[in-house]
């Protein structure tokens, strides 16, 4: 009998918690966002909070656009701001899921205009606004390769047998041998994926390994000669050993950008344009890009942002690189299994 | 006795809630079809994908290595154990505490300072140099991963056969050796089998996560090859794919209860009785 009292009493304790801190502030919104794993410099909510006390922040992250579209895509999900890559915003324009934005909210957005028209999946920027933006591209140590790097050929040079590493990811490493072949990167022909998955598995043996974030630290270790990286997290690897390069190779590559965007089901559509408008103010972004090592889309931050950063190459995106390089495409689940099926193969190939 | 009912209500709960709900989704997944107009239909068309080459081809790699490490840690942890038996109970106690000291920091953390150690530039090498040989590509190798499974399921394998020995009642080693029994009968007649207990557990408790364990073969072995945790991942994460994905949970089941049930009877043979 105790026991159920007991019970009881925690219940009521839980219920009466919320109900009383909620009463206190109660012309309070709270701004729900969901961002990527060290993507925001946390000084930078408490400064928003701060010029916008009738806003607080809570702040969640996540590792995947996957794991993104399954929290936002959830119904009574309390997401209200969100920053998915290019494809995923796609993916959440066609399903309907996103706000329209007042564009006349967010007065900043004059300086992300010129890459947001750049921006294939929404041109327009009727539902999406430009966060930060990077490459895809080959990190390279200049002291163990010798021959100039230009092009993905050299990810298939047995010179650097075992001391080449690719990314582990469907969409990065097929991406890779696509555009050696010249063909589109979202390409749902399954010949063409045959031929890229042939190139693949021909390339197996000369890779040490599939990485993800461990590139960058075996990049900086000094033993690895050719990494397939982002240029974001090959900065942050430059910064570390100055004897490394960043280069996107001529035949293309894949360039992304994430971007901000409202939920539709938000009931704080003011207050996330607010931040939006925030996030998009030139010294807030240089600061923000300065803390997550990705370029910003910003044409106001250069006189911001610190010069050192400014002197490698990998941060900037130039006009002649967002040429020849080519946003993902959201691919449908057939295509998509078509992709899994060569990753397959390529990772079980002996 | 009714107290007793009230006390494991919770875990129960828990129990229903997060186990056995669960397990029906997954089976139903595996097995239910939704077609168009919505009505659900019994298939069995997942589980034939699901069958297919490639996931089984993956399901016996890493099978493979669950069973390798599984023979590793029990070739290590046996002796161990025995060893750890024979000191004196303080004594003991003590280093036992040091084989579980490392458990009490996080696999993850552990796994990451491993990646550091076997490094081409790192400290193994370094001391390889110092002996005039040269550095060995030790990181991202198949030898990595089993080295790094080996390693974070060792102390699952020791521990409940330390505890088996521990209940050993030493009258019974007296007895065979009063009957004139030499230590290795003592040890394969006597020992082993009090021990069996312990031995199964430390296989189930070991086998079991090596299989769908991913982690340690992406940190240390570069992700060469695609593990069954990766396969399970693609599925639900990449592909959206429930039911395939559900369908390789159910085959997985499966196959492991038909391998915990051999374990056991194989066992029960060794078991009666000693001679």
């Amino acid at each position: 009998m105790k026991i159920t009292r007991i019970v009881a009493l925690l219940m009521a304790i839980l219920f009466v918690i919320p109900i009383a801190s909620s009463c206190g502030k109660k012309d309070q919104t709270t701004l729900y966002v969901l961002n990527w794993g060290e993507y925001l410099d946390p000084d930078l909510i408490k400064e928003f909070e701060k010029q916008n006390p009738d806003i607080s922040i809570n702040y969640t992250t996540t590792t995947s656009n996957e794991e993104m579209y399954t929290i936002c895509a959830t119904e009574g999900t309390k997401i209200d701001l969100l920053v998915p890559s290019d494809y995923l915003v796609e993916r959440l324009i066609k399903e309907d899921l996103l706000a329209e934005l007042d564009l006349e909210n967010i007065p900043n957005f004059k300086y992300v205009e010129d890459v947001s028209s750049t921006r294939t999946f929404d041109p327009e920027s009727k539902y999406s606004i430009p966060y930060l933006m990077g490459t895809v591209g080959i990190v390279y140590n200049t002291t163990l390769v010798d021959d100039p790097v230009t092009s993905w050929d050299i990810l298939w040079d047995e010179k650097y047998a075992g001391k080449i590493m690719m990314y582990d990811s469907i969409r990065d490493s097929i991406m890779v041998a696509l555009c050696k072949l010249g063909y589109d990167i979202n390409t749902t022909n399954p010949e063409e994926l045959e031929e890229a998955c042939a190139l693949l598995k021909e390339q197996k043996p000369l890779v040490l390994a599939y990485g993800t974030d461990n590139i960058k630290y075996d990049m900086i270790g000094g033993s690895v000669a050719l990494a397939v990286d982002y240029s974001g997290s090959a900065t942050e690897a430059i910064m570390e050993n100055p004897d490394l390069a960043y280069v996107v190779p001529e035949e293309g590559s894949n360039v992304w950008v994430d971007n901000l965007v409202v939920l539709k089901s938000s009931e704080h559509k003011e207050a996330a344009e607010r931040f939006i408008n925030f996030l998009c103010d030139p010294e807030v972004t240089a600061k923000n890009s300065e803390y997550v090592g990705y370029t910003t889309p910003n044409s106001a931050a250069e006189e911001y942002l610190d010069p050192e950063l400014l002197a490698i190459d990998s941060y900037h995106i130039t006009e002649d690189i967002l040429d020849r390089c080519t946003y993902f495409k959201d691919l449908d689940s057939d295509a998509l299994a078509l992709w899994n099926d060569v990753w397959m193969e390529v990772k079980t190939a002996n | 006795m009714n107290k007793k009912k009230t006390f494991a209500l919770p875990y129960v709960v828990w129990m229903v809630i997060f186990t056995v709900v669960p397990l029906l989704l997954i089976l139903f997944y595996a097995f239910v079809h939704r077609t168009d107009t919505g009505a659900l239909v019994f298939t069995t068309e997942y589980i034939e994908s699901a069958l297919s080459g490639s996931s089984m081809s993956v399901l016996l790699l890493s099978l493979e290595y669950a069973l390798i490490t599984t023979v590793l840690c029990f070739l290590l942890a046996y002796p161990a154990a025995l060893f750890l038996w024979q000191l004196k109970s303080r004594i003991g106690s003590i280093v036992n505490l040091l084989f579980m000291l490392p458990m009490w920091m996080n696999f993850l953390l552990r796994t990451y300072a491993w990646r550091a150690l076997l490094d081409t530039s790192g400290p193994i090498n370094r001391i390889l140099q110092l002996l005039g040989f040269p550095a060995q590509q030790l990181l991202y190798t198949e030898g990595a991963v089993i080295f790094g499974l080996v390693y974070n399921f060792l102390p699952f394998m020791l521990l409940p056969i330390y505890t088996s020995f521990t209940k050993i009642d030493k009258s019974y080693i007296q007895a065979a050796e009063d009957l004139g029994a030499n230590k290795r009968q003592t040890l394969i007649h006597i020992i082993f089998p009090l021990t069996k207990s312990g031995i199964i557990t430390g296989i189930t408790m070991v086998f079991m996560p090596a299989v769908t364990t991913f982690v340690i073969s992406r940190l240390l072995g570069g992700s060469q090859t695609m593990m069954f945790g990766d396969l399970l991942e693609n599925q639900f994460m990449l592909l959206k794919d429930w039911n395939t994905g559900s369908a390789l949970a159910v085959v997985m089941m499966v196959l492991m209860l038909l391998s915990m049930a051999l374990v056991r009877k194989s066992d029960d043979g060794v078991m009666p009785g000693g001679m």
